[in-house]
C-alpha cells in the first residue's frame, strides 16, 4: 500500500471518526472534535493530491455487490490539482466552522453531512471510472443538500432554496449519466483511461450532455439558477465550500471531457464553452455589482469566476481546434490558475461573510457599515480576499487573470477570421467583467467596512472568535502567497497540458517562454516598498510638523450629518450601473409619493424600493415551472382513485411491452 | 541592464514628480489665457502643494485608517506606472517589463485607493463620487486593454517598452490606420480615466456633476495634497505614454547620458505640449451628462475593436 492508497485511506477513516464523534459528543464539545477530524480529511485530500501531482501513482479499489467491477480511486494529475484545491478549501472552512457552528449548524446531522461532503468531493476528483464517479458525485449532491437544508426551521427561503438546488442538482446528473453511458458503450469499458484512449470518436452528443451537466453544477449561465439561492440561506461555512470547492468540480468534469475525454472535437464545441463563459462571466458579476445581499453578491460573482475559467478552457479548445496548441497551452494554464486563485479568495470572501453575518446579523449590504474599526481581522482579510476577486495584484487573481490575457492576445496570429473576431471579443468581456468586479468588490468592501454603522446591528458588531480568525487568515495567507510566488504552480499546471511551456522565474514568478512573457509579483512588490519610502519619509515628517486633528463631524460638503442613512448605500453605489444596464438587469422599482395634507406639491415622504430579479429566472424557469405544474395537474386525472382504471394501466403496459418484444 | 533600467525608472520618477505639478499649471493657465483671465502662473500647483503638506489634516469620528492610507497607496499606484511606462527611455529591466497589463491593474490600484477614500467618510457627497469614479473605471478599462492590444498585434508582445521601440524602427507603423485608431480609443479612456472634460470637470464642484472632486472633499492636508500629487501623476503618465507611442522619437534607447538628456528634453516638449493642447480642446468641450459618458466610451471601445480587427486584416492582405 503506497502513500497515495495509505492517503485515501486515511480520508475515509477520518470521514467515519467525524461521524462517530458527531454521533456521541455533546453539543458543547462537537464543534471543537468534529471541525479538527474534518480539517484532517481535508489535509489528507490535499496530501494525497500533492503526492499524485509529484507523480507518485496508486489507489484504492472497493469491491462492491453490485454487477459490476470494484469501484476506483486512482487520482491522476488533473484530478490531483482539484483534490488539492477541495481539501486545502475543506481544511481551512472546518477550522473556521469550529467557531462559527452554531444552533442548527452544531447539529448532528449537520455536521455529519459535512464530513459526507468533503470526503465525496475528494474522491471525485480521484475516481478512474465513471461509476465510481458518478457514485461519489451523487453523494457530494445529496450530502450538500442536507447541508443547504440546515437552518430550515428558521426561515421559509431555505426550504425553497434547497428544492431549486436538489432539482438542478438532479438535472445535472441525469445529463451526466446519459453522456457517460454514450461513451462507455462507444468505448465498451467504463475507465476514463480506456475512454481517452479511443481519440477516434467525436460524440457531439455525448460531448454537450457532458458539458451542460457539468456547467450546471459549475453555476454557469443560464443554469446558474441554483447559486444565488442556495449560497446565501446555507450556513457560511457550506457556501464557501459549495463555492469555492464543489462548483470546482464541475469545472474539473468540464476540463477532463474538453482536455482528455472527447480531446479533438470541432472547433464548435470550443466555441461553445468560449460563449458560455463570456455570457456568464457578464451576467454574473452585472448581477453581483448590482447585488445587495453580500452572499448573493459572492455567489453571482463565483458565477462570474467560473465563467472566465470556461473562456479559458473554451480558448483552449478552441485553439487546440485552430493548430495553436501552445497558446492553447497557456490558455489552458490560466483556466486551472484561476481555478485555484478562486478557490482561495473565494473561501475567504465566504468566511469573511459569515463572520460579518455572526457578528451583526446582517447579511443586506445596506445595513451594514464601519465594521473596519470594530472587526479589524475580518475587514483585513476581506480586502486582501476582494483584491483577488478584483484580480488586483499581488494577488492569485491577478496571476490567472493576466496569464488568460496573455493567452488571448496572442491567439489571433492565424489566418483564421474566427479567431480574429473571437479573441479581440474574448478580451473585451475579460476586460468589462475584471472592470465590474472591481466596481463590485470596493462596493462590498467600502459599503460593509467603511463609513458608519447603517443598523443597530452593525454598531454593535464584535470581531469574532480565534478559530474564525484563523480561517481567514489562512484563506488570506493562500491568495496572497499564490500571487506573490505563482512559479512553482505555474509549472505544476503546465505539465496537466502535456507540454513544457512554463518557466519559473528566479524570483518565483512565472515566465510563459514560448510568448516571452514574464510576471515578476516580487519584484512589483520590491517596486512598490521602493516608492513608498520616499512618500512615507514625506508624510511622517508633515506628520511631525502638524499632527492629525480630531474634529466632530466630517466637514459633508457643509451639511450637518444626523443621520448615517444619508450615507451612499450599496443600492445607490450601483444605481450608474443598473441605469447604463436597464436593458438586462430589468430591476423591478417602486416609488411611492405620499403628498402632505395641505398640498399635493409638498411631498411628506417617499418610499423607493427596488428589487433586482433575475431574468433568467422569470423570463425561463417560472414559465417551465408554471408548465411543469400543468403537466402534473393534467396527470392528476389518471389517477382517479378506482381500482379498475389502474388494472387497465397495467394491462395496457404488459400489452405494450410484450408488442415491443415481439418486434 | 539591469541597473541602467533601474537607475532610469528611478530618474523617470523623479521627473514625473516635478513636472507633472507643471504640467497641471500650464494646462490651467492655457485655460485661463483662453478663457480671457490671467490666471496663477504655472507654479501654482507647486504652492498648493507646499500649502497642503503644511496644514494639518482632519479626521472626523467614523474615519478609518483608509482616509491616510488611501492617499498613501494612490501615490504609490502612480510613482509605479511612471516607472514602469516608457517616457525617457524604451529601456527596461528583465524583472519587470513593463507589461502593458500589469500597468493597467497598478493603475487601477490606484483608482480603487481613490474610491475607498470616497466612501471612508461616510458621507453622501464621497459615495457618490466613489460610485460615479467606479462605474466609469468599468467602462474604460476594455476600451484601454483592447487599445493596446491593438497595439501588440503587430509585434506579438504586451511590452510597453518593446511596443515603442517597434514604432522608432518603424515610424510608417505609427500614422498606420490601426495606430490612429488606437490611439484615438486611448486618448478617450485617457479623458475618461484621468477625469478630465467630457467626462468630468477638473475645476468645478457643483454638486451633481463632480466626479473626482467628491470623493476627495473630506480629505485634508497632507492626505489631500497625496491625492492631488498622485491623481496628476496619473494624468502625467497617461498623457507622457500617448507621446511616447505617438512620438517616439528621441527616446533613449541606449543608457548614454546623451540620449538620456535627449529623452528628457523630448519627455518634457511632448508632455506641456500635449497638455497645453488638451487644455485648449477642453474649452471648447462641455461636460457630458454623466449618463451619456457610457456612450462616449462605448463609441471608444467600438473604436478599439476596429483597430484590432483592421490590424488582423491588414496583417493577412
Amino acid at each position: 500500500m503506497n502513500s497515495i492508497a495509505a492517503a485515501l485511506v486515511a480520508q475515509v477513516v477520518f470521514a467515519a471518526l467525524a461521524v462517530v464523534l458527531a454521533l456521541v459528543l455533546p453539543e458543547q464539545r462537537r464543534a471543537l472534535w468534529c471541525g479538527v477530524t474534518i480539517s484532517a480529511i481535508g489535509v489528507a485530500g490535499a496530501l494525497t493530491g500533492i503526492s499524485a501531482l509529484a507523480g507518485g501513482r496508486g489507489g484504492i479499489r472497493i469491491p462492491i455487490s453490485l454487477p459490476i467491477s470494484a469501484l476506483k480511486f486512482e487520482p491522476q494529475q488533473l484530478g490531483a490539482l482539484f483534490m488539492v484545491v477541495v481539501g486545502a478549501v475543506g481544511a481551512i472552512t472546518a477550522i473556521y466552522a469550529i467557531g462559527y457552528a452554531h444552533g442548527p449548524a452544531n447539529s448532528r446531522t449537520s455536521w455529519i453531512a459535512l464530513a459526507i461532503f468533503l470526503t465525496a468531493m475528494q474522491l471525485v476528483p480521484a475516481s478512474a471510472d465513471v461509476v465510481s464517479f458518478l457514485l461519489v458525485w451523487e453523494l457530494m449532491a445529496i450530502s450538500s443538500t442536507v447541508l443547504v437544508l440546515t437552518e430550515y426551521r428558521h426561515r421559509d427561503q431555505v426550504r425553497s432554496a434547497a428544492l431549486w438546488y436538489s432539482v438542478m442538482t438532479q438535472l445535472s446528473f441525469v445529463l451526466i449519466v446519459l453522456g457517460f453511458a454514450i461513451l462507455a458503450k462507444q468505448s465498451g469499458n467504463i475507465t476514463f483511461a480506456s475512454i481517452s484512449a479511443m481519440h477516434s470518436h467525436r460524440s457531439s452528443i455525448a460531448f454537450v450532455l457532458l458539458i451542460v451537466g457539468f456547467a450546471i453544477k459549475a453555476g454557469i449561465v443560464p443554469l446558474h439558477i441554483w447559486l444565488p439561492r442556495a449560497h446565501p440561506e446555507a450556513p457560511s461555512h457550506v457556501s464557501a465550500l459549495m463555492s469555492a470547492a464543489m462548483v470546482k468540480l464541475g469545472v474539473y468534469g468540464a476540463v477532463l471531457v474538453g482536455t482528455q475525454l472527447l480531446p479533438s472535437g470541432p472547433s464548435w464545441w470550443g466555441l461553445l464553452i468560449l460563449v458560455l463563459g463570456g455570457l456568464s462571466a457578464l451576467y454574473g458579476i452585472l448581477q453581483a455589482s448590482v447585488a445587495v445581499d453580500l452572499k448573493r453578491l459572492l455567489a453571482y460573482s463565483t458565477t462570474e469566476n467560473i465563467g472566465l475559467i470556461f473562456i479559458s478552457l473554451g480558448a483552449a479548445l478552441l485553439l487546440r481546434s485552430s493548430g495553436l496548441g501552445h497558446v492553447a497551452d497557456y490558455a489552458l494554464v490560466s483556466g486551472l490558475l484561476l481555478v485555484v486563485a478562486h478557490a482561495a479568495f473565494k473561501t475567504l470572501l465566504f468566511l469573511g461573510a459569515g463572520a460579518v453575518l455572526s457578528a451583526t446579523g446582517e447579511g443586506d449590504l445596506d445595513k451594514l457599515g464601519g465594521l473596519g474599526s470594530r472587526m479589524p481581522v475580518t475587514s483585513a482579510t476581506f480586502a486582501v480576499g476582494a483584491l483577488g476577486a478584483a484580480a488586483l495584484p499581488v494577488t492569485a487573481g491577478f496571476v490567472g487573470e493576466w496569464v488568460l490575457f496573455q493567452a488571448l492576445i496572442h491567439g489571433a496570429k492565424s489566418s483564421d477570421r474566427l479567431l480574429a473576431v473571437v479573441m479581440p471579443l474574448s478580451v473585451a468581456v475579460v476586460a468589462l467583467t475584471a472592470g465590474l468586479a472591481l466596481m463590485t468588490f470596493v462596493k462590498a468592501f467600502g459599503i460593509t467596512f467603511l463609513g458608519r454603522a447603517r443598523s443597530a446591528g452593525a454598531q454593535g458588531a464584535k470581531e469574532v472568535g480565534f478559530a474564525m480568525k484563523l480561517g481567514m487568515v489562512l484563506g488570506a495567507t493562500a491568495v496572497v502567497g499564490l500571487g506573490l510566488i505563482p512559479g512553482r504552480l505555474g509549472i505544476q499546471t503546465s505539465t496537466l497540458t502535456g507540454r513544457d511551456s512554463i518557466n519559473i522565474t528566479s524570483m518565483g514568478g512565472i515566465s510563459l517562454t514560448k510568448i516571452s512573457a514574464t510576471l515578476n509579483p516580487v519584484a512589483l512588490l520590491i517596486l512598490a516598498a521602493a516608492t513608498a519610502i520616499p512618500v512615507l519619509v514625506q508624510s511622517i515628517f508633515a506628520a511631525r510638523r502638524s499632527p492629525r486633528r480630531r474634529v466632530d463631524l466630517a466637514w459633508g460638503s457643509g451639511g450637518m450629518r444626523s443621520s448615517p442613512k444619508m450615507q451612499y448605500t450599496a443600492t445607490s453605489y450601483a444605481e450608474p450601473l443598473s441605469r447604463i444596464f436597464d436593458d438586462v438587469l430589468k430591476p423591478d422599482r417602486d416609488i411611492v409619493m405620499t403628498p402632505s395634507a395641505e398640498s399635493q406639491y409638498l411631498v411628506e415622504r417617499v418610499r423607493f424600493r427596488q428589487q433586482v430579479t433575475d431574468i433568467f429566472e422569470v423570463r425561463f424557469y417560472l414559465p417551465a415551472v408554471k408548465w411543469f405544474d400543468r403537466i402534473g395537474i393534467a396527470a392528476r386525472r389518471m389517477q382517479n382513485g378506482r381500482i379498475q382504471v389502474y388494472l387497465s394501466y397495467s394491462f395496457a403496459a404488459l400489452i405494450v411491452v410484450l408488442i415491443m418484444a415481439v418486434l | 541592464m539591469n541597473v541602467d533600467a533601474i537607475f532610469l525608472a528611478f530618474l523617470q520618477m523623479v521627473v514625473m514628480v516635478i513636472l507633472t505639478p507643471l504640467l497641471i499649471g500650464i494646462m490651467r493657465q492655457v485655460r485661463n489665457r483662453l478663457e480671457g483671465r490671467v490666471g496663477p502662473g504655472i507654479l501654482q500647483p507647486w504652492r498648493d502643494l507646499r500649502k497642503l503638506f503644511a496644514k494639518e489634516p482632519l479626521r472626523a469620528p467614523g474615519m478609518s485608517w483608509v482616509q491616510s492610507v488611501g492617499p498613501i497607496l494612490l501615490m504609490i499606484s502612480s510613482l509605479s506606472v511612471c516607472a514602469l511606462i516608457p517616457l525617457v527611455s524604451t529601456i527596461h529591466s528583465r524583472l519587470i517589463p513593463g507589461d502593458l497589463f500589469v500597468v493597467v491593474s497598478i493603475l487601477l490600484l490606484g483608482t480603487v485607493a481613490l474610491a475607498l477614500v470616497g466612501l471612508d467618510a461616510g458621507t453622501a457627497f464621497g459615495g457618490m463620487g466613489s460610485s460615479r469614479h467606479m462605474t466609469i473605471a468599468a467602462m474604460v478599462e476594455p476600451t484601454v486593454l483592447v487599445a493596446i492590444y491593438a497595439l501588440s498585434i503587430p509585434i506579438g508582445s504586451s511590452a510597453l517598452g518593446a511596443i515603442v521601440r517597434a514604432r522608432i524602427a518603424d515610424p510608417s507603423s505609427i500614422i498606420s490606420l490601426v495606430s490612429l485608431l488606437a490611439l484615438v480609443a486611448l486618448g478617450i479612456a485617457t479623458m475618461a480615466e484621468t477625469s478630465r472634460m467630457p467626462v468630468d470637470n477638473p475645476s468645478t464642484h457643483l454638486e451633481l456633476t463632480m466626479v473626482h472632486e467628491a470623493m476627495v472633499l473630506e480629505s485634508s492636508g497632507r492626505d489631500l495634497a497625496w491625492l492631488e500629487l498622485g491623481s496628476w501623476l496619473r494624468l502625467g503618465a497617461l498623457l507622457g505614454l500617448i507621446g511616447s507611442l505617438l512620438l517616439p522619437w528621441g527616446m533613449a534607447t541606449q543608457p548614454t547620458i546623451l540620449e538620456i538628456f535627449l529623452g528628457l528634453f523630448m519627455l518634457i516638449v511632448k508632455l506641456f505640449g500635449l497638455g497645453a493642447l488638451l487644455s485648449g480642446m477642453e474649452v471648447f468641450l462641455a461636460k457630458l451628462r454623466l449618463f451619456r459618458v457610457p456612450e462616449l466610451l462605448a463609441g471608444s471601445f467600438v473604436i478599439a475593436l476596429l483597430a484590432v480587427i483592421a490590424s488582423y486584416l491588414l496583417e493577412v492582405s
